[in-house]
């Protein structure tokens, strides 16, 4: 890591001098408090609203302020660094069109239970309703994308807000909370009392289950001849991953991970089966559909996983463990619910789940599918690279130990059926609302968590383009994401539609007047390298992760290559597309 | 599964925003709102919102889980699951040429409603009941012609 990166201060160290009780500006409350709740690094973009913020961090180095190009760049660059480091991830956009610009980003964390903190400027409070310059009611436009939200009309409340905003955004079911400032409101002063604890009435989410629910799931894995584990981004967010590994250890259940669960379960695990639904394995959707018992375990049965839902899992009694009460229940009729922390449920249920014994069959039907269905590619180099080879290369060079981004598309997919995640944390994607444009910048702020790591942004030729002016932030502070753009010169994903189930009406896909994505890195001064074979792949490949600092590389892909299997939207998962993996 | 009407009562923290944040809760997920009123509970810094809905046994229950996500809603009591008193008031603007006073009158009294009002050319009734009679009112009313109508939504509290 190049020494451009700022140094992380120790918060014990600091604690005093933030908490003496002195009459301060809101603004200078509003630092004091980010850094009482351990906040390392923000990402933000100043504007009128916020100039008494910004003038407040003048100087200011006891927390960094990333800079970027857009909002929207900084709201995902946020959100990287909360999915990789476990952490509340910090933004702030100045009023009306910097406030609106973090909507797609906030929605995007929303829907994958990303914990955020957004600060947002506002007009004055005598000018808010006037229609005044850059006002926009940011907490009315995010109500129904955020977890919370706060419109401060008095600095005097700042320290509790930001601390329940805190406490909001990272516990129970997390998620993205809004505190809009008005400039009043950051110029006030006030004597800041620092909060001490959070006191909330209506907030109290359940973390310890229902003992006697947990014992009609352990009877029912007694029972089972086919069980089935799925496996969601709850297990990471509740740091499940090393119970989860012991309860498919102790009960031999097969477990398959969604998306946002990939890195919840080693990928080389002899029962685990990979991604279920759309885009994922044969294996997996087979046996969700032939399961007798499917353990929901911090997933919540989204439409790209479940595909038609009334003929869903038809064989199987249903637990869904999570922490979210109306998850349980909104898709899929649920047989016992447990609603807690998956970490504490799944550490409840360690010590008293047996092996499932009757599912000795099950268990070699599983391993005899995986070695004849596995993810296939035809892998020529006749009419161009082929896209999953190139994941392929990443994977093996880095033995699946980087942490990947990816943005939105055929990539996305690509990458999750042929990086072998090992490790939670390690696979960042936007998989509930999917955004295109948020790979980049996530990618970004995922470094910022792990500046030792090595950090890989997988992108199409697409989404790159939604959010590259970030290429500035990791020039100028040298931040080492090796970027990786799949250039099929389409929106591959929109094509394969058009391909499969629009009668190959191909209506506006084509990217035809890309930059030239190198010369575009090189704009920038990042290094730019380009490939379009194999050989050259495997070349440019190396020199990225040889070079210090960031690299773009790009790779040159055949247009007309598609992810399978595929389930057509109003199938059954069994009702596969099988296309190259046949 | 069957459709039918839950009334829904929902203690919240008396915030700025609060009774967006429950409407909007329900507009954006497809849950249907008959009424809703709004007023303060019997203790400082909370309201009652008291919600007439219409839905299944499923859409109640993820009616009430969402609710209950929401950081400003305290408790929420399915009403209509148990004895309940509930109660509406309307106001009903009904022509009334002196002529027809009496008769309307008569109407009124039936109901053990009030004339509150009374025009050169219409009168003014209050009639405050549960919502079958006010029902009932409104359609005795109407032949004598109903100019302005404007009815609170029901707000209840469990027996007992």
């Amino acid at each position: 890591m190049s020494a451009q990166m700022p140094a992380m201060r120790s918060t014990e160290q600091l604690r005093e001098k933030w908490m003496k009780p002195e009459v301060i500006t809101g603004s200078e409350i509003l630092l004091r408090s980010l850094l009482l709740e351990g906040v390392e690094c923000v990402f933000g973009y100043p504007g009128g609203a916020v100039l008494y913020i910004y003038d407040a961090m003048y100087g200011f180095d006891d927390f960094h302020h990333l800079l970027t190009r857009h909002e929207q760049g900084a709201i995902h660059a946020a959100d990287g660094y909360a999915r990789a480091s476990g952490k509340v991830g910090v933004c702030i956009a100045t009023s009306g069109p910097g406030a609106t610009n973090t909507v797609t980003g906030i929605a995007t964390a929303y829907m994958d239970s990303v914990p955020l903190v957004v600060i947002t400027g506002n007009v004055a409070t005598s000018l808010i309703g006037t229609d005044a310059f850059q006002e926009a009611d940011i907490t009315g436009i995010t109500m129904p994308i955020t977890k919370h939200s706060y419109l401060v009309r008095d600095a005097a409340d700042l320290p509790r807000v930001i601390h329940e905003a805190f406490h909001i955004a990272n516990s129970g079911r997390k998620g993205p909370v809004l505190i809009d400032i008005p400039k009043d409101v950051s110029a006030q002063k006030v004597t800041f009392e620092p909060a001490q604890s959070v006191d909330l009435r209506g907030y109290h989410p359940t973390v310890v289950p229902n003992r006697l629910q947990l014992d009609k799931l352990v009877a029912a894995v007694s029972k089972a001849e086919r069980p089935v584990i799925l496996a969601g981004g709850g297990v990471i967010y509740s740091g499940g991953h090393e119970s989860l590994y012991e309860f498919v250890n102790r009960s031999g259940i097969p477990v398959t991970t969604t998306l946002l669960g990939l890195g919840s379960f080693p990928s080389g695990h002899d029962l685990w089966m990979g991604m279920p639904g759309m885009h994922g394995t044969y294996t997996a959707n087979q046996a969700i559909q032939q399961a007798d018992l499917l353990i929901c375990i911090g997933a919540r049965f989204d439409d790209r996983v479940t595909g038609r839902l009334d003929g869903f899992a038809p064989y199987a009694k249903i637990v869904h463990i999570d922490i979210d009460p109306a998850e349980i229940g909104k898709n899929v009729k649920t047989d016992i619910p447990i609603v807690g922390d998956v970490k504490t449920v799944l550490d409840m249920l360690n010590p008293v789940v047996g092996y499932s014994s009757k599912a000795d069959a099950w268990r070699a039907q599983i391993i005899s599918w995986k070695q004849e269905k596995p993810y296939k590619y035809i892998d020529s180099e006749e009419d161009g690279l082929k896209p999953q080879w190139v994941i392929e290369l990443l994977n093996d060079t880095t033995q699946g130990e980087a942490i990947v981004t990816t943005d939105v598309g055929q990539h996305q997919m690509w990458t999750a059926q042929y990086y072998k995640f090992n490790h939670p944390r390690s696979f960042i994607t936007s998989g509930g609302l999917g955004t295109m444009g948020f790979g980049f910048p996530a990618a970004i702020g995922a470094q910022m968590a792990h500046p030792d790591r090595l950090v890989i942004s997988i992108n199409g030729d697409g989404g790159m383009q939604m959010c590259a002016q970030e290429l500035a932030i990791c020039a100028i502070n040298k931040i080492p994401v090796k970027i990786v753009v799949i250039n099929n010169q389409v929106l591959g994903m929109v094509r394969q539609w058009q391909e499969l189930i629009y009668d190959n009406r191909y209506s506006h896909i084509d990217l035809a007047g890309s930059p030239d994505f190198v010369k575009l890195a090189e704009a920038y001064g990042v290094k730019g390298l380009r490939a379009s074979s194999k050989e050259e792949a495997e070349q440019a490949w190396q020199e990225a992760l040889d070079t210090d600092g960031p690299v773009l590389v790009e790779f040159v892909v055949r247009k007309e290559e598609n992810v399978y299997p595929m389930v057509p939207q109003g199938s059954t998962i069994d009702q596969m597309l099988m296309g190259d993996c046949e | 599964m069957m459709t039918k009407s839950h009334v829904i009562a929902v203690l919240v923290n008396d915030q700025p925003g609060v009774l967006q944040r429950v409407s909007g809760l329900f507009g954006r997920r497809g849950f249907n709102i008959e009424s809703i009123t709004v007023g303060q509970s019997e203790e400082q810094g909370l309201s009652r919102m008291v919600i007439v809905t219409q839905g299944d046994d499923t859409t109640l229950e993820q009616i009430e889980k969402q609710l209950y996500k929401l950081i400003d809603v305290i408790k929420v009591v399915n009403l209509s699951a148990n004895p309940m008193v509930s109660r509406e008031l309307a106001l009903i603007k009904v022509k009334a040429e002196p002529a027809e006073r009496p008769e309307i009158m008569g109407v009124v009294e039936t109901f053990r409603a009030a004339v509150v009002d009374i025009g050169s050319g219409s009168m003014v009734v209050q009639v405050i009941g549960d919502t079958e009679k006010i029902d009932a009112m409104i359609e005795l009313l109407r032949p004598y012609g109903i100019r302005e109508l404007s009815r609170t939504g029901v707000t209840a509290m469990p027996r007992g």
